[in-house]
């Protein structure tokens, strides 16, 4: 992990019109809480003193889900040359919260930021072993032309941001 | 093919053009060129396209193994696998599977049992939504193109962009008469928050879903879905029961070699350098089922959300199922043929598509069968639905090898093209007016061949004889009564022109002239004079239109290697197979390579350069003689030829002066427009290089093709589609300037379209230029 490998994820990212802020385990709980816009829901952060805001819903009901505007995820790993985020299928919901709402805030330790796709598949490898076999290689906002020109937003989310854990 | 369905064919073609082209056109060029980008800017783009081959070479060679493989890893994973012989088993399966959940269901209060589905072709070749609805089963596709369709009750138009051919204002007009809103709908935006408002309701409630699957990892039970709108991921983790229905094909052996395939599908389909999602699932997976009919019952269900949020100890949740249903339909004895079996490696990126000036005009509505369209099509209707389903389209690639360079597994599409075309001139019934071309063609095809497809196939007779008895030949081919015959008997459409045979042959002007040895002389000369000491020697190979028609570039040629110190041999020799490979005879194509060879033979021994003018004859020795020849006589004709300007520019590499040649002032501004295959053989650039060096600024034409393609313009079916593929080149090239062009047939249609002379390029260069 070098931080060139941070600036070409950002670079990445910055074409797929995907926000990232890098911020330390001890400002991400507010940083998190200024871009999520309410209702959100969320599934807890597995990162070392990095809690989701107070008013962030865990174990959201359905209906929940519906209303969200907002789901704020971990992710595994990131893929720094397409600007990918690694969305893994757990049991407390991470794809569905990610999927649903119209914002989805992916939430990554800097120390898993890859350089590349081989890297990344390194990675999903590593995950499979350990039993993590479903993972959706995410990059940017969801989008369609089908309807003649280019909207976001169509099944997925049309608005995405990422929070590098700059510390973790 | 008859007169009547000849002139059916034309009125088809004639009310796509105008109908669903414009828009096809649009989107399919549009991808085309952001492909074309995307793939120069990928460094190892080359290496990522062989290791996808070879990944997919291996996979179908243990395609047995990898089913059973498969199989144990998703009952493992608890899933199930079910291999469906053909179309009719998988729909009995697939309908079984969604009446017991529906009845099963927590929400099997529903009126009827409901579907949702991600855009899938494979369901679309074993038309699934059709069996489900004969069942009482709703269906809904949530793919938005897919949906579109649905509504309006059409077939997909492309392989991944299905409703390409439809405009935003017809999918208004369609909206608003369906839903009646408050206010119409007019942008993309208003229609696409509509369908996913509406289409997230039904999948919110929905039974079952079911998607498609672009890879399959055998040895994990992975099923990889790739979509930009992120429908599929819906569908597979909303309903609590999924069903992915995949060709066996489909199958990779393990997760790494997932990876080139995740890195090159976007590229080649659309662009992009990755899809919005990869969704790489081993279902059941740990997600929480969603029950929407329980709006206030948390979906992790408690205790069901680990602490560690891993959830990855064991199957997931009890509460969900999932079927991967494998079809054969065809694909197992596609594995046995040796020539169809490449079919089986393609991704359906739709490359090929894109990247065909013919379904760049007609889409795939024109250039398709019953489920597949653009060039591939031929090889997966031929293999599913049996080669008929081939047969209404085939013709519609020219064999120009633009979609060779697109394949990101490199199939040989135009290849296969000419196999299935072959083997439908074989299936076909004998037909009347043989007696007509009998005489003149002189192949190796049994009887029944169209006779327009064995005219063109056995050009080179019929060009020797037309010279023999020129101009007489050229006053009855202009003759309107005759014109009337060749285009009801041999289907060449009468607008166009004929080529004008000429009585002297370059063969026979290059004899009179003094042959070799007074070639030898000029150019030993030249030699002295230059300075530059060039040991070589050439072989000029006269094709047919060389030889008969379009004499002067085969003089240019000849004038332009003896000006730069090589004597050249213009030697009688037998044609090069193109002409019959485009016709699908491929019999007779073997026949000519074997014979070509044998002719060049010695004088490979010799040590001389073949050096070729025509592009496609040179194709067809660069890459269809390695299946027509031993490898080592295909290899030694290969390395030993080259087109007339590579060779050119070879020679001013290493020494020639140019300024024996005819130069320009240093910048003076043409219009060069390559040929497909030569473009496909890298060989635009020594051309454009050469005019550089000569004093020339070439601009360069960027369309795929000239529309002409050899025969293909000439025939009634397909003048008006030529033309308007020709269209799109003519509109780059600026008036005023001087157009060459490489491609005999490139250059008669620019001749039409722009009405004036285009010449070859080495007749620019040639000295003394273009004199007779």
């Amino acid at each position: 992990m070098t931080v060139d490998t941070v600036g070409r994820f950002e670079r990445a990212l910055e074409g797929l019109e995907v926000g990232l802020e890098r911020v330390t385990a001890a400002d991400a709980s507010e940083r998190i809480g200024t871009i999520a816009a309410e209702p959100a829901i969320g599934v807890p952060l597995p990162f070392d003193d990095v809690d989701l805001p107070a008013s962030v819903t865990t174990d959201p009901m359905a209906a929940e889900l519906t209303a969200a505007r907002t789901g704020i995820t971990p992710v595994g790993f990131a893929i720094a040359e397409y600007g990918t985020v690694a969305v893994e299928s757990t049991a407390n919901g991470a794809e569905p919260i990610s999927l649903y709402p119209e914002r989805h805030v992916a939430v990554v330790a800097e120390s898993d930021i890859v350089p590349d796709i081989s890297a990344g598949f390194d990675r999903l490898a590593d995950g499979f072993d350990a039993g993590r076999d479903s993972v959706v290689f995410a990059t940017g906002r969801s989008a369609t032309a089908d309807m003649g020109d280019l909207v976001h937003g169509v099944h997925g989310p049309g608005d995405v941001h990422v929070i590098v854990l700059e510390d973790r | 093919m008859a007169q009547h369905t000849r002139s059916e064919q034309a009125d088809r073609i004639r009310h796509l053009l105008e109908t669903e082209g414009p828009a096809i056109h649009a989107h399919a060029s549009a991808s085309n060129a952001r492909r074309k980008e995307t793939y120069g800017g990928t460094d190892d783009l080359e290496e990522l396209r062989t290791e996808a081959r070879s990944i997919k070479e291996a996979a179908i060679d243990r395609l047995p193994e990898l089913i059973e493989t498969v199989r144990e890893a998703v009952e493992e994973n608890g899933g199930t696998v079910y291999i469906a012989d053909d179309a009719a088993d998988a729909n009995a399966y697939v309908t079984d599977v969604v009446n017991r959940e529906a009845t099963n269901g927590a929400d099997g209060a529903a009126a009827s049992p409901s579907v949702v589905k991600s855009k899938s072709m494979t369901t679309e070749e074993i038309d699934l939504n059709d069996a489900l609805e004969a069942d009482g089963i709703d269906v809904t596709e949530t793919d938005l193109g897919e949906w579109v369709l649905q509504l309006a009750d059409e077939t997909p138009s492309h392989i991944v962009g299905p409703a390409m051919h439809i405009s935003r204002e017809e999918i208004a007009t369609l909206f608003n008469e369906r839903f009646d809103p408050d206010a119409p709908f007019e942008t993309a935006t208003e229609l696409t928050r509509f369908a996913r408002d509406h289409l997230g309701e039904i999948i919110d409630g929905a039974d079952v879903g079911v998607t498609g699957a672009n890879f399959v990892v055998a040895d994990s039970g992975t099923i990889t879905l790739v979509t930009n709108e992120g429908n599929a991921r819906k569908c597979a983790v909303t309903p609590d029961t999924h069903v992915a229905v995949a060709g066996v094909e489909k199958l990779l052996p393990t997760l790494s070699d997932l990876e080139p395939f995740v890195d090159i599908i976007a590229k080649s389909a659309t662009g992009q350098p990755i899809s919005q999602y990869v969704t790489m699932l081993s279902p059941p997976t740990d997600s929480p089922t969603l029950d929407f009919d329980a709006p206030d019952k948390p979906i992790t269900a408690g205790e069901g959300a680990a602490a560690d949020g891993t959830g990855a100890d064991g199957p997931g949740t009890q509460d969900r199922e999932f079927h991967l249903v494998l079809l054969d339909n065809g694909r197992m004895d596609m594995r046995e043929d040796d020539q169809l079996r490449e079919t089986l490696y393609c991704i359906r990126c739709g490359a090929c598509s894109n990247s065909c000036a013919n379904f760049q005009s007609v889409g795939g509505h024109g250039f398709g069968g019953e489920t597949y369209s653009g060039g591939i099509a031929t090889g997966w209707e031929a293999g599913v639905h049996g080669q008929e389903s081939a047969a209404e389209f085939n013709d519609l690639c020219t064999g120009c090898t633009n979609c060779v360079d697109a394949c990101p597994v490199k199939i040989d599409i135009p290849w296969i093209n000419t196999v299935v075309r072959d083997r439908l001139n074989r299936s076909d019934d004998p037909e009347a007016y043989d007696f007509l071309v009998d005489g003149l063609t002189p192949d190796a095809e049994s009887g029944g061949l169209d006779p327009g497809k064995r005219f063109f196939g056995n050009i080179g007779t019929v060009a020797k004889a037309a010279s023999a008895t020129a101009p007489v030949s050229n006053w009855l081919a202009d003759a309107g009564p005759v014109r009337a015959v060749l285009e009801r008997t041999l289907g060449i459409d009468r607008r166009r022109d004929l080529p004008t045979f000429r009585r002297e042959s370059l063969v026979d002007w290059f004899a009179g002239r003094g042959g070799a040895a007074a070639s030898s002389r000029r150019a030993a000369r030249a030699d002295s004079r230059n300075g530059a000491d060039i040991d070589r020697e050439a072989v000029l190979y006269t094709d047919v239109y060389t030889n008969y028609v379009d004499i002067d570039r085969g003089k240019a040629a000849v004038r332009t290697l003896e000006a730069l110190g090589v004597p050249v041999r213009v030697p009688n020799l037998p044609e090069s197979g193109r002409a019959a490979l485009s016709q699908g005879m491929i019999a007779t194509a073997d026949r000519q390579a074997s014979r070509l060879y044998a002719a060049l033979a010695e004088d490979l021994d010799a040590g001389r350069d073949v050096v070729v003018i025509e592009p496609s004859d040179l194709a067809a020795m660069h890459r269809e003689y390695e299946r027509l020849l031993p490898v080592d006589s295909y290899e030694r004709l290969r390395d030993g030829s080259y087109e007339i300007c590579e060779y050119v520019y070879g020679l001013l590499e290493n020494g020639a002066d140019p300024t024996a040649l005819s130069t320009g002032d240093g910048a003076e501004p043409v219009a060069y427009h390559s040929h497909c295959q030569q473009r496909t053989l890298d060989l635009e650039a020594p051309t454009a290089a050469v005019l550089e060096r000569c004093g020339y600024a070439p601009e360069l034409s960027s369309a795929e093709c000239c529309g002409m393609a050899g025969s293909f313009g000439y025939k009634r079916e397909y003048y008006e589609l030529s033309m308007d593929v020709g269209e799109r080149l003519a509109e780059e090239i600026d008036d005023g300037l001087p157009v060459v062009a490489s491609g005999t047939s490139c250059g008669d249609q620019l001749e039409t379209l722009l009405e004036r002379d285009v010449a070859h390029p080495i007749e620019l260069l040639a000295p003394g230029g273009a004199r007779t």
